[in-house]
């Protein structure tokens, strides 16, 4: 018993030591003095040699803080007691956090560049005018495959997915707004539709998708598929881009006759104070050859129309990740829906989940 | 004096029970009487008990955890006899004990990697000349992992009864002319009935939400109330509907509790 506690408190005493030490160190590295900007990001969501560029061209330091969820950045920033000056929510998440009074509008005087934002990623539904929010990376909703088992350009659209052959051979993202989206556009209806009947329809065709799907999973699906545990998966394509970096076999394909577009935009929250250092960060990366090198180490597509034409031709000509204008302009971004119809869309989501 | 020492006892106790029971239980409660905006009403539980989809996610998490419950019962009832004859039975328990000590998370992606269909298993099938199988995602492979979780907790009462149990009585039954067949079921596993009892109480109960491991290893085709618990809080913020859910659990495991306990208690008064 003796040993054990002795075990015990030595065990404590270090983990307390270390955890003192590391704070130490960030401290060390984190300047608290005016010259900085507090930027609160995912993770690996920056080109670290831009960080450098940007201390060395204006002189601001650049503390990167990251989370792993909108909900979880919502939450944190929600409760106070942090100094972030700018983040990076996703679409819903901007109007959320905006009906919330959480932001603070943008001072379109102060900023340049904006001419360089493509006008099929401007003036969004979730930000009107972008009063609030510049966007980031954008991308889309739609189909992985692997080429082994699905020859090359075979699997193009949704209703493809029904098809019998593909008994077994599907895997889901577990998310009820994108799988009730794909089934809604396989009807021809909006993704962002209030319409019960709709509703209940997608509902009873996604039941019959049931014998396709192995599986409804959520961040494994990327391991799953890089490992060929199943030919097909439907997920986003920044996922997507993982998987393929790990598998040369998979392919991803946006269905022509629509999907969901998703962007994660850069905001500043309530929190901010270093509003010279904001603008000139969100100048910096509206300049076309800092975004373009972002969108080079990230992997995920560019808004910045001017900063595309400066990426490398293989990049701009992969239709996977930038589709052709008649495609962007079938995609549609989720609008911020009603607490009742959220609980629809996942009870019926949930339904089909039971359905065997 | 003696009566302030007492208290002084006490005090922890029944403040840890208010604040740690009592509190979270009464505001699940409190909260599943409340609407997605917030008013007070009856129509959660009216939801719940005229759903289908919530019914027969009930009668799936309950059917779940009892062949779980049965089968890790089946596999530790004989492992557990077998250890408790053993020479350096402590070592053996502990060998038991120590999956215990490593995270669940590890644990079922441990699976994923020995199930999935490139994986060990499917490995070892190939060097015998099976086709590799189709084995994660399949009813078969969840109550397989959630047993092997939930063994080690089944193992440890029953050992602990078992280990209890004077030799002298098993003596008396040979004496008396028993066969060893008769010996087990008439001798040993009567007087082990507790230890049986608490090993089901312990592993049925969590059973029933077993919310990680129905994604992780049952690819979500397997629904338990956990699904649907994680779904309410997490993604549509309607608490009311998750303490709902949360409220038909701890009455399912209230009447886990009493039908374990009123066996015993009959048993000794007859």
């Amino acid at each position: 018993m003796k040993k054990f506690l002795i075990a015990f408190l030595v065990l404590m005493g270090i983990c307390l030591g270390l955890s003192v030490g590391a704070q130490q160190l960030t401290k060390s590295t984190g300047d608290t003095g005016s010259k900085v900007l507090n930027l609160y990001n995912w993770g690996d969501y920056i080109a670290p040699t831009l960080l450098t560029k940007f201390q060395k061209e204006t002189g601001y330091h650049v503390n990167v803080e990251t989370f792993d969820s909108n909900e979880a950045m919502y939450t944190k920033i929600k409760q106070g007691g942090t100094s972030y000056d700018l983040t990076v929510p996703s679409d819903y998440m901007v109007q959320k956090m905006k009906a919330d009074h959480m932001l603070i509008p943008l001072d379109k005087s102060r900023l340049t560049g904006m001419r360089n934002y493509g006008h099929s990623f401007m003036n969004k539904s979730f930000d009107p005018g972008n009063r609030y929010s510049i966007p980031y990376f954008w991308g889309t909703l739609g189909i992985i495959y692997n080429d082994q088992s699905i020859k090359l350009g075979q699997l193009a659209h949704w209703d493809q997915l029904w098809d019998s052959k593909y008994r077994d051979d599907i895997m889901l993202i577990d998310s009820a707004r994108d799988i009730m989206g794909f089934t809604l556009i396989s009807q021809h209806h909006s993704v962002n539709t209030t319409n019960t009947p709709e509703l209940l329809a997608a509902r009873d065709k996604l039941n019959k998708l049931s014998p396709n799907v192995k599986a409804i999973v959520a961040d494994e699906i990327k391991m799953y598929m890089a490992e060929g545990e199943a030919p097909i998966a439907v997920d986003w394509s920044g996922e997507a881009s993982e998987m393929m970096s790990q598998n040369s076999h998979l392919h991803y394909v946006v269905p022509t006759e629509g999907s969901n577009m998703w962007f994660d935009n850069l905001v500043i929250p309530k929190t901010a104070k270093h509003f010279k250092a904001i603008y000139a960060f969100l100048n910096f990366m509206n300049q076309p050859k800092n975004a373009a090198q972002n969108a080079e180490y990230i992997g995920y597509a560019t808004p910045n129309t001017a900063a595309f034409k400066l990426l490398p031709k293989s990049v701009r000509d992969d239709k996977q990740f930038y589709p052709s204008q008649k495609v962007l302009d079938k995609l549609e971004v989720y609008s911020n829906l009603s607490p009742e119809k959220v609980q629809q869309y996942n009870d019926l989501y949930l339904e089909f989940k039971m359905h065997h | 004096m003696k009566r302030s020492f007492r208290a002084m006892f006490y005090t922890p106790y029944f403040l840890w029970l208010a604040l740690f029971v009592i509190a979270p239980v009464g505001l699940i409660f409190y909260y599943s009487f409340f609407n997605i905006r917030h008013q007070f009403t009856f129509d959660n539980y009216a939801t719940f008990f005229s759903s289908g989809t919530y019914l027969t996610m009930t009668a799936n998490s309950v059917l779940y955890a009892f062949l779980i419950t049965l089968i890790s019962l089946v596999i530790s009832y004989p492992m557990a006899l077998v250890i408790s004859r053993l020479r350096h039975r402590d070592l053996w328990i502990l060998l038991v004990i120590l999956p215990t000590w490593i995270n669940l998370l590890l644990k079922a992606y441990a699976f994923i990697g020995l199930l999935s269909h490139d994986g060990l298993v499917n490995q070892l099938f190939g060097l015998v000349g099976i086709p590799a199988q189709h084995m994660l995602f399949t009813d078969a492979s969840f109550i397989l992992v959630a047993s092997y979780i939930q063994i080690p907790f089944m193992i440890l009462p029953i050992y602990n009864s078992l280990t209890d149990i004077s030799d002298s009585y098993i003596k008396a039954s040979h004496d008396l002319g028993a066969t060893n067949w008769q010996t087990l079921t008439k001798v040993i596993f009567p007087m082990t009935m507790p230890g049986v009892k608490s090993g089901i109480q312990i592993v049925f109960i969590p059973s029933l939400s077993l919310f990680m491991l129905s994604r992780l290893i049952g690819g979500n085709k397997i629904i338990t109330l956990g699904t649907a618990v994680e779904e309410h809080f997490l993604t549509t913020m309607n608490w009311g509907m998750g303490s709902t859910i949360g409220v038909v659990l701890i009455i399912a495991m209230v009447i886990a509790m009493m039908l374990t306990n009123t066996q015993r208690k009959r048993r000794r008064q007859a």
